[in-house]
């Protein structure tokens, strides 16, 4: 495995015990790459793989003989098929699953998650981003940015994904245009701003031909920066969790003999120092931190993310779940919680539903209280939703039977997750990235359940107010035509001919858009009521109902 | 100050080891005496020190294992206190199943796979560490941490848990397992460099000594006792040869080597051009077929 250049290799060859005492200070990047279906990801990854000399000679004879059989690469080795794994996979010529690969050079260890970019595998790319410090977003330079990218890069934000690599591949195709480059990165940029992606690298590459991969391009001279696998080895990562504060999560109770009792964990945040005052929760209870063990010796203190066991001066009740901080920096401890979800399962999220969640060392048992709303992966508007299905993604409110130890995601990403588990079949069905705690008043009524239900959390449920939409009793064709339209946008609309007005009040009640065909002079009653003018068309009635607050 | 990568992938394995031992009710160690599990080992003890590993280790012995591994096996259990295992599938054996005779993809189906379900089954273990790593062949690379298997034990690739974060969902049903694979994020050279900073012991075959060894289809066979079968032709030779995996010694090819040392081990893996697979003859049957094993219940 020649995977180092030539100088290394003869310190390698040279003196074996100096390049290993070299290898001790690297530091590990997990990225994520993105990216469309045939934008050349798993030739990227290939190539990275293959020029930083990773892939060993009978791996490199396979790839020869597969390439001349099966390749799509015109006579050149085909790398995507040192990535692409699974027998289903190379039947169908894509990639169905997550795959980590793995490289090194002389700087970092790298960790590739390997992401598809189908549409129905959202949940394999926030799988990916959910431990990638930096995401590698392919654009196709001969189609620019597509609502793919879109979505690729909105999920990567919403994983809490900061560094971002807008890679714009195949410039060979487009003759090495720096204009064409720059078009596409002004594109990206605008959409980068809105997502609130701050660290944006931009590249021209060709993973085929090997520009600006592992090597600077020769036919993009008017391209100053470093080539990819050097931004990848010398980007700083914002690391601050180190700095931020204390957070323990009890994983394990350790008790070999009567004499020794310590709680094992991993360092979720912060720092925690021998002789440090810290309070164990739920309970509150406070005591000294009296030793850090590990079975290479006390420590003084521990960082994230390491795991060791403390043990501490005081007799105090810990268990598996509970969690040690600082009494200065508390996190947020609520049953209710406000979050984004990412829906992993063809069963839909529906309000009312429950479900195990692991958060931490916790497993317990969470109510969805409230869907509010679902973001459009692809242009990321939001929309009022009822349920959440696969790959859909959703702000909604959960009720835990148990508080919650939590900060919001984006400030800590080890406390501010958690998933779904289904209680019947076991499975993992979303995942869940906290927002906020919930407010008071949605948290107790989920949790209580004996309180009627408020016209404003039907709002929450429905995404639309009550209404009734008045129109002619011949204006058949436009009440459908609205009713289809009201309903495809996730909102409950029905209509109601002439003879049935009687049945208004009762749909209002039930806080329903009531399509009223009416006869003159009939008399409808709705709080609120938009009556529809002759010459009107759904567009302008849907208008008049936003203008009316009638939809959310 | 941050943590190196092998201090990282070392807390990493410890947070999965610790995890399993917190949620199942009888968790199992795979002990397969090689340099993987040795530092698997060496991480479960970091897990739970100062006290003993909370679960015991499990050796799936094809009877065809290299004598020095056996030997070293005892031993290592013995001296650490370690509550050892070991179940072979005695059934195809006593029908007279043997590494030469059948071709390898049946042999290991058999005697490995099938041994391993049965001594799950056997001791009723709910959760099986395995020191399987994602770099060693393609379709691991897709293989979660936490490895879900229904009750025949069999590994859908089409069907497996989202594996978020560091948040593993270890609810199984009654007679489900899991598989878990505390190394999946580490890659041969990270093993090779953890054993040689920690001193971890591991068995003489993977340094280089005069041995005994026949070329048999391009690999070199060690005659490591009188049930090896010579093909006409085939005389024993004298070679310095080391191996770079351990299994069934019929099975597993050595390499010519003059290392001696863990540095010189890692020297010559750095700058060698074949993978470390490539002397196991049982991955090389079909294509795939790594894939097709684990369906059918392989680690």
């Amino acid at each position: 495995m020649i995977h180092e250049p030539l100088d290394e290799r003869e310190l390698i060859d040279r003196d074996i015990e100096a390049y290993l005492a070299l290898q001790q200070k690297k530091e590990i990047l997990r990225f994520l790459t993105a990216g469309s279906v045939d934008d050349g990801k798993s030739t990227l990854i290939g190539r990275l793989l293959h020029d930083s000399h990773m892939v060993y000679d009978d791996q490199l004879d396979a790839l020869r003989k597969d390439s001349a059989k099966k390749s799509s690469a015109g006579g050149e080795v085909d790398y995507s098929l040192l990535v692409d794994g699974l027998l289903s996979e190379r039947e169908q010529g894509i990639t169905i699953d997550v795959a980590y690969r793995y490289f090194a050079t002389e700087k970092r260890k790298f960790i590739i998650a390997d992401t598809p970019g189908h549409e129905q595998y959202t949940r394999n790319m926030a799988t990916g981003a959910s431990t990638a410090d930096l995401a590698i977003i392919l654009i196709d330079a001969r189609y620019g940015v597509l609502s793919q990218t879109r979505r690729h890069s909105f999920i990567a934000s919403l994983l809490g994904i900061r560094h971002v690599v807008a890679a714009v591949n195949k410039m060979d195709l487009r003759g090495y245009d720096q204009a064409v480059f720059e078009g596409i990165c002004a594109d990206y940029a605008a959409f980068a701003a809105k997502l609130g992606l701050r660290d944006v690298h931009y590249l021209p590459l060709s993973a085929l031909k090997g520009d600006n991969v592992v090597t600077r391009s020769e036919s993009m001279p008017w391209y100053q920066g470093p080539p990819l696998l050097e931004y990848l080895e010398t980007v700083p990562i914002a690391r601050d969790q180190h700095t931020s504060a204390l957070r323990f999560p009890v994983q394990y109770v350790l008790r070999p003999d009567l004499d020794f009792r310590g709680f094992s964990g991993t360092v979720a945040s912060g720092v925690i120092r021998r002789g440090d005052r810290v309070h164990s929760l739920p309970s509150g209870r406070a005591s000294t931190v009296a030793r850090i063990v590990t079975r290479d010796g006390d420590l003084e203190e521990a960082i994230a993310p390491m795991a060791v066991t403390v043990t501490l001066a005081d007799e105090i009740d810990v268990s598996r779940g509970d969690m040690l901080v600082h009494g200065d920096a508390l996190p947020h401890v609520s049953r209710g919680v406000e979050a984004m979800v990412v829906w992993m399962h063809e069963t839909e999220l529906r309000p009312g539903a429950s479900y195990l969640i692991k958060h931490g060392t916790k497993v317990v048992s969470a109510e969805v209280t409230a869907i509010h709303e679902r973001v459009d992966v692809n242009t990321q508007d939001r929309h009022p939703a009822r349920s959440l299905g696969l790959n859909d993604i959703g702000r909604v409110t959960l009720t835990a039977a148990r508080p919650l130890l939590f900060d919001a995601y984006a400030d800590n990403r080890a406390t501010g997750a958690f998933i779904f588990i289904d209680r019947l079949t076991n499975g993992t069905y979303g995942a869940g990235m906290i927002l906020a705690p919930a407010a008071a008043d949605a948290a107790e009524g989920g949790a209580e359940g004996a309180r009627g239900v408020t016209a404003a959390e039907r709002l929450r449920r429905l995404g639309h107010k009550a209404a009734a939409v008045v129109l002619g009793a011949g204006a058949e064709g436009l009440a459908y035509a609205l009713e289809r339209r009201l309903w495809d946008e996730g909102f409950s609309a029905h209509v109601i001919g002439p003879r049935e007005a009687g049945a208004v009040p009762v749909c209002q009640a039930l806080g329903m858009i009531s399509i009223v065909l009416a006869e003159p002079g009939a008399e409808i009653e709705a709080s609120t009521q938009v009556v529809v003018e002759d010459g009107a068309t759904v567009e302008s009635v849907l208008k008049e109902l936003r203008a009316r607050g009638v939809l959310g | 100050m941050a943590l190196t990568h092998l201090q990282q992938l070392e807390a990493e394995s410890i947070h999965v080891i610790r995890e399993v031992a917190a949620e199942f009710d009888n968790p199992v160690m795979l002990y397969s005496i090689g340099k993987d599990s040795a530092v698997m080992v060496r991480l479960a003890q970091k897990a739970f020190a100062p006290g003993k590993l909370p679960f015991p280790l499990l050796h799936v012995d094809t009877t065809w294992k290299f004598r020095e591994m056996v030997t070293f096996r005892d031993a290592f259990c013995r001296e650490n206190g370690f509550d050892l295992r070991v179940h072979t599938n005695r059934e195809p054996e006593a029908a007279g199943m043997n590494p030469f005779d059948h071709d390898s993809q049946t042999y290991t189906t058999v005697m490995k796979t099938h041994g391993l379900v049965q001594a799950l089954g056997k001791w009723g273990f709910d959760a099986a560490f395995g020191g399987a790593r994602r770099d060693e062949e393609k379709s691991r690379a897709k293989e979660r941490v936490y490895s879900f298997r229904d009750r025949l034990s069999q590994w859908d690739p089409k069907n497996q848990r989202p594996e978020l974060w560091n948040l593993y969902n270890g609810r199984i049903h009654k007679g489900e397992s899991i598989r878990v694979f505390p190394l999946s994020n580490w890659t041969e050279l990270d093993v090779w460099q953890y054993i040689h900073l920690e001193s971890i012991p591991i068995v003489p075959l993977y340094f280089a000594a005069v041995r005994p060894v026949v070329e048999r289809d391009g690999a070199l066979i060690m005659v490591d006792d009188d049930r090896m079968r010579l093909r006409p032709g085939e005389v024993p030779m004298q070679k310095r040869v080391r191996f770079r995996t351990l299994g069934c010694y019929p099975l597993t090819g050595a390499i010519e080597s003059s290392a001696v040392t863990l540095p010189e081990i890692i020297r010559e893996m750095l700058l060698t051009r074949n993978s470390e697979r490539q002397g196991r003859m049982i991955d090389h049957d079909e294509k795939g077929s790594m894939e097709t094993k684990k369906r059918e219940g392989y680690f």
